[in-house]
This record gives structure tokens, C-alpha cells and sequence, in this order.
């Protein structure tokens, strides 16, 4: 009995997402009373002991370097062994790209029932039930699980990201990975930019900054205040943007800690995907757009007198220039 | 070349959401339903488009449902699709739907399996992954684009900030989201021929269930916005500062 959480790389680099699944994993397992371990599949940079630091016993390594790309049937296998050589009870995933990809997966191999998109930690008082996100941020769901194995995958930026004290002890797993299915031939990273899933601040653009060519004061808010670039449905469909950085119902969900919109009317569609943001701003000509129902705070005016003026006073504010 | 999409029913993108029964049934009445967006706009229209450029290839469309699915079904018929199958079933664990699927894709022997990436209601976005796994097959999720030369395919997934473009060779198994295609709207042509393709229903197999929901609930009301002045927007970024404490 114990809880094995999945940590997640990529270029070398454990995703902030998969340390916040081990806090989450941590905690489970302290309201439990069993314990938490990771297991990480590949290899990266980073001492792997010191993820002690935020609650986990062990760390189960499978250090293979076709490990080091995803590939979701291969991943599976190796997990399903990891699982049943560690005896972990719990698998904890974050509900990012990752584990969007092997969380069914495994379900499905080990018949075990997965909650994706969790917010909360399961109520095990009586059975085990888990709090997820359902109708795209609209609602919540209480779901309970039957089997004896189960798989959570947590939504990001969902639990908070505490560091203590601690080592980990690093145990290498011996599992032989399959050939994988999936061959790489290319990829493109935007780089030195905040990826949006993993984002704490996002600045977003609409159709109300008028075109492509206004877009520098949004890249600029977003370089002062270390944040991730977004947008609405139309300004993606219309190519002004890429359409990786759409955010609502049809596009990509966030969840940042804060949520700046300009020049975006707030339809519910774009709220879907916004709307579990912790703090949203919205600034806008129109008094009447409906996203000022949905936000925190707010300014009804002009975006491109307001936004020059609070790029000035967030540089003020962090001694930048 | 065989392809089945599979699409599911979803309450439309506007609907407004409610419990009842002790917070444990969604509010049915009065909501329009529709093929859930990523089935329809992404992976029913790629398939589409590669019948389309291919018009020997046999395009199967699946939905596990009751009958009050089959108006959504003859929808997507309408945009393309040479015949559809209902699995005769209602259930909310995704597992159980999965092992329907499966059933019908070993049965069609598909060389190729499309979903979207999840749906807009339960949001579990795991049918592709299970599918795939009960299958035995390569899965693909989240792709934005995909292109077919014989039997290889060249698929475009997104990854944490950025794209990757990898190769797999059929069977596959692929969960679609923006970026494969762009919506349509069917024609008389295709509503009048919808109607003559055949729907098929098909009995589900014995399947377990692994999740149940339990209740829901629905988000706190905000507090309410608080509006700073335009000649002012200094005071906005002291709000979120030292109030909001975001930054």
C-alpha cells in the first residue's frame, strides 16, 4: 500500500506540473497514513534525491534512454510493472499533456479507475471520492472509485507547491521498455516563453485589440509580469496568433494564478477555459462586455491607453526596465 | 483503409448547467444537444477530409448512447461518414464506454481510430487512451495535425509549450484537438443523405464499471468585480499587489 506518483520531464527537466503532483501524492498518502513515492521513467539533470523535499520516501528510477520521449503504449507497460513491484495502491499523475497520454492507458491495463482532473484531495472517510473539474470549469464533480488500484491525474496549479526538508532515497527499477511505437521526427519549442499550461500569470488578448500588429504591448505585459501570451477563439481562428495559444472551451483550459484579459467580451465559451483561474482581470471599452461578471477586477476603457500605463507602473513596481 | 471516429453527445457550449435530484442529475430539460465540438470539428472532419482524398476508404462513425443520441448521430452523418453504429448504452465511467468501443472497433477491424480529445461535459478525456490500451495499439493524444502516405502516419502533437511531429505506422489510435481541421457545415446533400445511411445499433458488451459520479456541485458565486478607474491604472497593479498578492 502506498501512493506512486508518475514524475514528468522533458528536456531534462522535471515539469513544475509533476511537482506539484508530488505534494499532492505526499499529502495523500500522510491522510492515509501510508507513504508516497515517485517513479520517473528516463533520465534527467537534476539530483533526484532531492525531491525529498517535498514529502516523498523513495524515488523509483527506470534510467533507459528511450524512455526519454513519450510513447504511450510503451509507457504503460513500464508503469504497470512499476506498479506491481512497488505495490503502490495510489497512482497520482498531473492531468497534463503527459498524463493525458498514460493515465488511460494504465487505467485501462490494470482496470483501475481514474479520476482525471482532480482539484482536491479524496475524501476516504467513506470509500474514496475525488473532486474534479466537469462541464469545461462550469461545474464540479464528486466521483468515487471502486477498484483497489486507482489513478488520479491532478489538474495543474490545482495544489499548492510547498517545499520542506528531506532526501529521497533514488531505487533503480529494472523493467525492460518495448521498442516504442513512435518515432520523433521533429519539434519546435518557443523558446525563453512561459509554456501557457504552466503558466501562473497569463496575459490574453481579444478581437478588441483591432489586429496582429498590437500585439507587442500584450508580449510586453506578459515579459514584465514573467507571464504566458494567450488568446480568444477569433483571434486564433483569424491567424493573428497561433492557434496553440487559444484559450476557452475548444481551445486550451488554464488555471493560472492570475488571468489578464484585453479586449476580450468574455463568452462563455472563452470562460470555459478561463474560469478556474484564480484571480481574473478584465479591461475592456465595452461596460457592458459580460466577462466583468466573471472577473475579479477591472477597467472599462480604452486597452491601448490603459495597458502602456500598467506595463509602466509593474515596471515601477519590480525595479525593471 | 478503414477509419472509425468515434462521437459522443454533449449539452451545447451555451447550455446552462444545473442539478437536480440532490445535486446528483444533470438538468437535461430544455438543453440542446450537440456532437461533442473536438468529435466533430476535428476528428470527424479530418477522417472526412481523408476519405475525401482517398474515396475508397470505408469511414465508420461510433457513439455508445441510448436513442435520444440519434439525432446527434444522423447530425454527424449528415457531414460525411458511410455509416454509423449506436452501442444501446448509457453510462458515465469512461471504462465501461471504452470496452464498447473496443468491442466494435475489434469487430470492424479499423486501421485507424479517431476521438476528440475529450468531451465538454465530463472532461475525462480518456476514451483514446483506453481504446488504444484494450486494443493493444499506438496512441497518439492531443494531435493538431495528421497526414497519412500508405500505411505511416505523420502526426503533430502538442507538448508543453511547443509542437512535436512524429511517425507511427497504422493501426492507430489518435485523440484530435484544434488544429486538424476546421468545421463545416453540412449541406442538403448530406442531411438528405444522411438519411439513408445506415445507423446500426448494436447491444453493449459486459463491460465494468470502475467510477460512479456521486454528486455534483457548481462553482461559488464571485463576490463580485471590483472596477478601478481608467485614469488610474497604476492603482490596478497595486490591487493585485498587495491585495490579490499575485505578483
Amino acid at each position: 500500500m502506498s501512493v506512486l506518483v508518475f514524475i514528468d520531464h522533458s528536456a531534462g527537466q522535471i515539469k513544475k506540473s509533476s511537482l506539484e503532483a508530488l505534494c499532492y501524492g505526499a499529502a495523500l498518502a500522510a491522510s492515509t497514513g501510508t507513504t508516497a513515492e515517485g517513479i520517473l521513467l528516463g533520465t534527467v539533470s537534476q539530483d533526484l534525491s532531492e525531491l525529498g523535499c517535498y514529502g516523498i520516501g523513495k524515488i523509483h528510477q527506470v534510467a533507459s534512454d528511450t524512455l526519454n520521449n513519450l510513447d504511450a503504449r510503451v509507457f504503460s507497460t513500464v508503469l504497470a510493472e512499476a506498479v506491481r513491484s512497488t505495490g503502490a495502491n495510489i497512482i497520482v499523475f498531473s492531468n497534463n499533456l503527459s498524463g493525458k497520454a498514460i493515465a488511460p492507458r494504465l487505467s485501462a491495463r490494470l482496470k483501475a479507475g481514474l479520476v482525471s482532473g482532480a482539484i482536491d484531495l479524496p475524501q476516504v472517510a467513506n470509500g474514496f471520492t475525488v473532486r474534479k473539474t466537469v462541464f469545461s470549469g462550469k461545474a464540479f464533480a464528486n466521483v468515487s472509485i471502486h477498484t483497489e488500484i486507482k489513478i488520479i491525474t491532478l489538474n495543474q496549479n490545482a495544489f499548492p507547491l510547498t517545499a520542506g526538508q528531506g532526501t529521497a532515497q533514488v531505487i533503480p527499477l529494472d523493467i525492460k521498455a518495448a521498442a516504442p511505437d513512435v518515432k520523433t521526427v521533429s519539434a519546435t519549442q518557443s523558446s525563453g516563453q512561459v509554456p501557457l499550461t504552466e503558466a501562473e500569470i497569463v496575459v490574453s488578448g481579444g478581437r478588441g485589440l483591432k489586429g496582429p500588429e498590437n500585439w507587442g504591448m500584450v508580449e510586453e505585459l506578459a515579459r514584465v509580469l514573467g507571464a504566458a501570451t494567450a488568446c480568444s477563439r477569433p483571434v486564433a481562428d483569424a491567424h493573428w496568433r497561433p492557434h496553440n495559444e487559444h484559450v476557452g472551451q475548444t481551445g486550451i483550459a488554464i488555471a493560472p494564478n492570475l488571468y489578464i484579459a484585453i479586449g476580450i467580451s468574455g463568452a462563455i465559451q472563452h470562460l470555459a477555459g478561463v474560469n478556474r483561474s484564480k484571480v481574473i482581470v478584465v479591461i475592456n471599452q465595452d461596460p457592458e462586455a459580460p466577462f466583468f461578471k466573471a472577473a475579479d477586477y477591472g477597467i472599462v476603457g480604452d486597452a491601448f491607453v490603459v495597458v502602456p500605463k500598467i506595463i509602466e507602473a509593474v515596471k515601477q513596481l519590480k525595479g525593471v526596465a | 483503409m478503414k477509419i472509425l471516429v468515434c462521437i459522443s453527445k454533449t449539452p451545447d457550449t451555451t447550455a446552462k448547467i444545473a442539478f437536480k435530484d440532490n445535486n446528483t442529475k444533470f438538468v437535461a430539460e430544455g438543453v440542446q444537444w450537440i456532437i461533442n465540438p473536438y468529435d466533430e470539428w476535428y476528428a470527424l472532419v479530418r477522417a472526412i477530409e481523408l476519405k475525401e482524398k482517398d474515396p475508397a476508404t470505408i469511414l465508420h462513425l461510433v457513439c455508445v448512447g441510448l436513442p435520444d443520441a440519434d439525432p446527434v448521430i444522423r447530425k454527424a452523418l449528415a457531414l460525411g461518414g458511410d455509416e454509423a453504429i449506436r452501442v444501446n448504452a448509457d453510462s458515465q465511467d469512461s471504462y465501461y464506454i471504452a470496452a464498447q468501443i473496443a468491442a466494435v472497433a475489434r469487430e470492424g477491424n479499423y486501421d485507424l481510430i479517431f476521438t476528440g480529445k475529450e468531451t465538454i461535459d465530463y472532461n475525462g478525456a480518456s476514451i483514446g487512451g483506453m481504446v488504444s490500451e484494450l486494443l493493444d495499439l499506438p496512441f497518439i493524444s492531443l494531435a493538431t495535425k495528421f497526414e497519412l502516405a500508405g500505411s505511416l502516419a505523420t502526426v503533430t502533437r502538442e507538448i508543453e509549450g511547443g509542437e512535436q511531429t512524429e511517425q507511427v505506422g497504422l493501426p492507430l489510435v489518435v485523440s484530435c484537438q484544434k488544429g486538424m481541421a476546421e468545421q463545416r457545415i453540412p449541406n442538403m446533400k448530406g442531411i438528405m443523405g444522411a438519411r439513408s445511411r445506415p445507423l446500426k445499433v448494436v447491444e453493449p458488451v459486459t463491460a465494468d464499471t470502475l467510477t460512479s459520479v456521486v454528486s455534483f456541485e457548481l462553482p461559488p458565486a464571485k463576490a463580485g468585480v471590483k472596477l478601478v478607474s481608467a485614469d488610474n491604472p497604476a492603482e490596478l497593479v497595486r490591487l493585485l499587489h498587495e491585495e490579490a498578492k499575485v505578483f
